[in-house]
């Protein structure tokens, strides 16, 4: 009822006027402009969480600092803080009144900025405890066999890191794709520049133009959707064949 | 993709041996301690930088704007009729929302772990979508639902019930998207646990309630606080769902993220600042909670 309902509503909106409407909508250059502009800065801030969500997630296991069991607390901060709050805190140093002397405000880098900012536990978490439970003998094994250190690294580690990594990558990607509260202050919302697709759905809303921004959404909610099936596909054929 | 998964086994010789010369060499300068330990250094020092850069400094930055004046500007910001009324609405919608999804959360679980129906799979996959859904795209659902324009406006309308720019349909939109956390968190837990405790109630005459309250609901607890705790902060924070259906009117329905967002719009970085404050106290407050209750669980299980 309470989720069924309003994504039943949604379809009809999106369809009511049949398919030719709902490609006008979608095809409108601006909603293009806003859909082609969220799928690839998606893709470069997984990109991006792939290698620096691994390292981390290897850092908090494997290594031993003063500080750890915070900074280990501190990961999921960014889905404690209200996103609305994620981008005042970005402006706060990357902002107009930089004290750093970086303003990246109403640039495409802040859409990144902002959105490695609240994806940044899904692929920590999801490959810490893999590592977690790693076989260190294996890797031991490996190398007084003789392969030195990026031989391990590609040939035992990265190969059993890979489902999780691909895990907490397509989780970051289905919330990249739909992310708007900390985009709304930072990114300035200029379109065909640092519009993307829900703030773009957000403003068709205000405008009372709901066919377009109902289009809009079943867009986003399909990239989102696609990407999470060929996850479970995926994680499904693994189960079955590598075991 | 599919040549990953052999290879993560196959140890064989045969392969090693193929490569051994250059490897040799490596060896002898990859495992001596130093070359280790300095990439050991090296890795720590970007993980730690990249997140110092991203997460820590932001973080830190916001605290130090906020209170470099001294904590009486924050005080009146805090304490101005427009931020007193935009948090005791959002302290009003979480009263309402997580109470409604705790008791959902938790039936939804038993349904999934312990009923036997066609359809579960799916039902599953359901409770999941609001992670998978914009929030802009639930409060433009919940409009198109409940809106003056929506499937059920006319009948609403004719009734004198307002959905949406009033509360209701803020709680709404809220309950939407913190809808699957105590259902997600309390289903492992249920699967851990067993049947075999419940059965043995119900053997010794316990009713269905007798048995929930007695022996379930005991052995999930902390599983379900989890899940509170968690739909607790994305209800306090929650802000695109919200936005739309609230119509932000200042002092009525406007929450402490949508007021953040209106203080800064309106060039009151004061303002924005202390409620952003208050708002990231607030999720701190939610890691500890959640570090205290892990830390519970571990022992729990350890013992």
């Amino acid at each position: 009822m309470l989720v069924l309902l309003p994504v039943a509503a949604l379809l009809a909106k999106s369809g009511s006027g049949g398919t030719s409407a709902f490609w006008r909508e979608v095809s409108n250059p601006e909603a293009l402009a806003a859909i082609k502009l969220t799928l690839v800065v998606s893709l470069i801030v997984v990109s991006v969480n792939a290698v620096f969500g691994t390292l981390i997630a290897w850092v908090l296991v494997r290594d031993e600092f003063p500080g750890k069991r915070i900074v280990n607390a501190l990961i999921d901060l960014p889905f404690a803080l209200p996103t609305i709050v994620a981008g005042v805190v970005l402006l706060a140093l990357y902002g107009k009144s930089s004290p750093v002397g970086v303003d990246v405000a109403f640039t495409r880098a802040s859409i990144a900025l902002a959105l490695l900012f609240v994806t940044l536990p899904f692929v920590v978490r999801s490959v810490q405890p893999v590592v977690l439970e790693l076989d260190r003998s294996m890797e031991e094994a490996a190398a007084s066999l003789g392969a030195g250190p990026l031989i391990v690294l590609r040939r035992i580690v990265l190969p059993s890191l890979t489902p999780a990594i691909v895990s907490g990558v397509a989780l970051s990607f289905a919330r990249a794709v739909g992310e708007f509260g900390s985009l709304v202050l930072i990114t300035g919302n200029l379109p065909f520049k640092t519009e993307v697709g829900s703030v773009y759905v957000f403003g068709q809303i205000q405008n009372e133009n709901l066919p377009a921004a109902a289009a809009v959404s079943i867009v986003l909610l399909l990239a989102a959707l696609l990407v999470l099936a060929a996850l479970g596909l995926v994680s499904r054929w693994r189960s079955r064949h590598v075991l | 993709m599919s040549s990953s998964g052999p290879s993560a086994i196959s140890l064989s010789p045969a392969p090693a041996g193929g490569l051994l010369p250059s490897q040799r060499e490596r060896e002898a300068r990859g495992t001596s301690d130093g070359a280790a330990r300095a990439r050991k250094l090296g890795v720590r020092v970007v993980a730690l930088a990249y997140l110092a850069v991203l997460l820590i400094a932001p973080v830190g930055m916001i605290f130090y704007r906020t209170f470099e004046h001294g904590l009486a500007p924050v005080w009146s910001a805090v304490s101005a009729p427009n931020a007193q009324n935009a948090f005791w609405l959002s302290l009003e919608i979480v009263a309402i929302a997580v109470p409604l999804n705790t008791v959902f959360g938790i039936g939804m679980a038993l349904l999934l772990e312990r009923g036997r129906f066609r359809g579960k799979a799916a039902l599953g996959m359901l409770i999941d979508l609001p992670f998978a859904i914009s929030p802009v795209v639930v409060g433009l659902a919940l409009v198109l639902v409940y809106g003056k324009t929506g499937w059920f406006g006319d009948w609403l309308a004719q009734n004198g019930i307002q959905v949406i720019f009033s509360v209701p349909g803020m709680v709404l939109a809220t309950a939407v998207v913190s809808l699957p956390f105590v259902a997600r968190e309390t289903i492992p837990v249920l699967r851990e646990l067993g049947s075999d405790a419940e059965q043995a109630a119900a053997t010794l005459g316990a009713s269905g309630w007798q048995t929930f309250w007695r022996v379930t609901l005991p052995g999930i607890r902390w599983g379900v606080v989890y899940g509170v705790v968690l739909t607790t902060a994305r209800a306090l924070g929650e802000f695109g769902a919200v936005s739309i259906v609230s119509g932000r009117i200042e002092g009525q329905t406007q929450t402490l993220p949508l007021y953040v967002q209106d203080r800064f719009e309106n060039f009151d970085i004061t303002g924005a600042y202390a409620a952003a404050v208050v708002l990231a106290l607030l999720a701190l407050a939610t890691l500890l909670a959640m570090n205290l209750l892990t830390r519970r669980t571990r022992g729990q299980v350890a013992s």
